[in-house]
């Protein structure tokens, strides 16, 4: 396997668009393509990942009507796929893959959402769709759901007060909201207090709406290259150190869903083959789609001990200038969740970050950063390690 | 192939029969069914009738449904005596007065809810009611 990286990125504004899905998409490649100082005709194949498009905008096939929107000639094959909310993280594993395999030496991968045009009903049900359909589905159950149950599961197993929990939980929606002010193409970009999520209507018991991340519109992509192309490229090229990616089981068969086994896999894969471990983080991007959602993969991801990650989160060590800064973006919460880009747009957070770009939000001196994407029930789950 | 399809599953849970099955293996429970065992991956299963009690594990209130659910209605997991979780509606509480303390831990016995065909589902669905015992 030959060293891999990732040359320019490229991302939209994130919140509600009046542009396809593929216009979307074609805007953050271009800008990708540009970063990377080459042609769309280098483009050696396009990784691009999209979820519900067809409920969305009625289109299917997209892979491949992205790939002549953007300039792409007939020779180049498009791929689409589809891993519910860690859809573009498996685009881009897919494409690290096809670069380092040398297959390919210049691909691009991303992905696009427009969950606005769905309206909350039918988004809600799309979104549930990625939970097990003839076991677990009929019971009406939902994505903020899902996670409702993980937060009571949590405060019972751990022994954790719920109001002190949730307290803690509103902690982790306060600091990425903070973020999010620093980010120019994030959805929110205003703070907001503990007392104002605490307040929230409930969405299902106990979570309130700013437990919850919004629905969004955006696309993200990235030019991955092998290092030798790569280095003409750009100045800083960053490397793909390590990725790995895992499939869980339906809930009921997962158990205490507090304990995610495809994201302990695909983690410990990853850091395998980066040859380093979670206390070499500097900074990630993890998927904070509700605020137990980041305590709980805290934990999951091995930088804290299990059952003890929101008294970290009290402390202050996950915000910028603690001890590993998470989702200095803004994260899902307050950078905007469009299912099918997000984890392009951790990359895109992660390889700036590495780059020293971003500004008022920079980690300073970061030098090895971590994308975590979940998808579904923990059901698909894809953690990539980047260095420079 | 299948020694239990989730159809045949559905048909015998509309009648109150939990069935699952047991490894010839490892003697583990896997239920709902699927193709091996869920403990150790053997394909020699047999299917058998499960006690149908069971233990409140977690459970939320939904508030925002899905298109084609009416909220509130509570959804939660159970473990059954034979071990497999199971996730279903709790029917015999008012979700407004659902808390901590008066629903994880409770037991419970487990009967049918049946939905009718939907935008997007292949049939009539059927999940587990759970009914708190005491």
């Amino acid at each position: 396997m030959r060293k891999v990286c990732v040359a320019g990125v490229g991302m939209t504004k994130f919140g509600v668009s009046e542009k396809s899905c593929i216009e979307l998409f074609a805007e953050a490649a271009l800008e990708a393509v540009n970063a990377s100082n080459i042609k769309v005709t280098d483009i050696q194949s396009v990784h691009f990942g999209n979820v519900f498009g067809d409920f969305e905008e009625g289109q299917a096939v997209m892979g491949s009507f992205a790939a002549r929107e953007i300039g792409c000639p007939p020779s180049t094959p498009a791929l689409r796929y589809e891993g519910a909310c860690a859809t573009a993280s498996v685009a881009i594993r897919d494409a690290f893959i096809a670069v380092a395999s040398g297959l390919y030496d210049v691909v691009l991968a991303g992905g696009t959402e427009r969950c606005m045009a769905m309206g909350t009903p039918l988004a809600t049900r799309t979104f549930a769709m990625c939970t097990e359909g003839k076991y677990e589905s009929y019971t009406g159950i939902t994505f903020p759901g899902v996670f409702a149950m993980m937060t009571h599961l949590y405060a019972k197993k751990y022994n954790i007060p719920l109001a002190k929990l949730k307290e803690r939980m509103a902690m982790v929606a306060v600091k990425n909201h903070y973020h999010g002010t620093m980010n120019p193409l994030a959805q929110f970009q205003k703070e907001i207090t503990a007392a104002s999520v605490l307040k929230g209507f409930m969405v299902c018991d106990p979570l309130q709406l700013l437990d919850c991340c919004p629905f969004t519109d955006g696309a993200a992509a990235i030019v991955i290259a092998s290092e030798e192309k790569a280095k003409k490229m750009v100045e800083k090229p960053v490397y793909i150190l390590g990725a790995g990616q895992g499939s869980g089981a339906p809930l009921f068969r997962q158990k205490d869903i507090t304990v995610h086994e495809a994201r302990i896999a695909a983690s410990k894969k990853a850091y395998e083959m980066a040859g380093v471990g979670p206390k070499d983080i500097d900074v990630a991007e993890v998927h904070d789609c509700f605020t137990i959602a980041e305590i709980a993969l805290m934990e999951n991801l091995g930088f804290y001990d299990f059952g003890t990650a929101s008294e970290a989160v009290e402390r202050g060590e996950s915000k910028i200038g603690g001890k590993l800064p998470l989702n200095p973006s803004g994260g899902l919460k307050a950078k905007g969740h469009p299912i099918g880009a997000t984890g392009a747009a951790q990359a895109y957070e992660i390889v700036k970050q590495l780059r020293g770009e971003c500004g008022a939000r920079q980690v300073e001196g970061a030098k090895i950063g971590m994308t975590d994407t979940l998808g579904g029930d923990a059901t698909t789950v894809v953690d990539i390690i980047y260095g420079i | 192939m299948y020694k239990l399809t989730y159809k045949q599953y559905f048909d015998a849970l509309k009648e109150g029969k939990l069935l699952g099955l047991k490894c010839n293996d490892c003697g583990s429970y896997t239920a709902p069914p699927k193709l091996c065992c869920d403990k150790c991956g053997s394909t020699s299963t047999e299917v058998v009738s499960l006690s149908g009690k069971g233990v409140i594990k977690t459970f939320t209130v939904i508030r925002v449904s899905p298109e084609g659910y009416e909220a509130p209605y509570i959804v939660a997991m159970a473990e059954l005596e034979e071990g497999p979780w199971l996730m279903g509606n709790l029917i015999n509480v008012d979700p407004d007065k659902a808390k901590m303390d008066n629903i994880i831990g409770k037991k419970v016995t487990v009967s049918a809810k049946i939905l009718p065909k939907m935008n997007y589902t292949p049939d009539e669905g059927v999940t587990p009611a759970f009914v708190i015992a005491e």
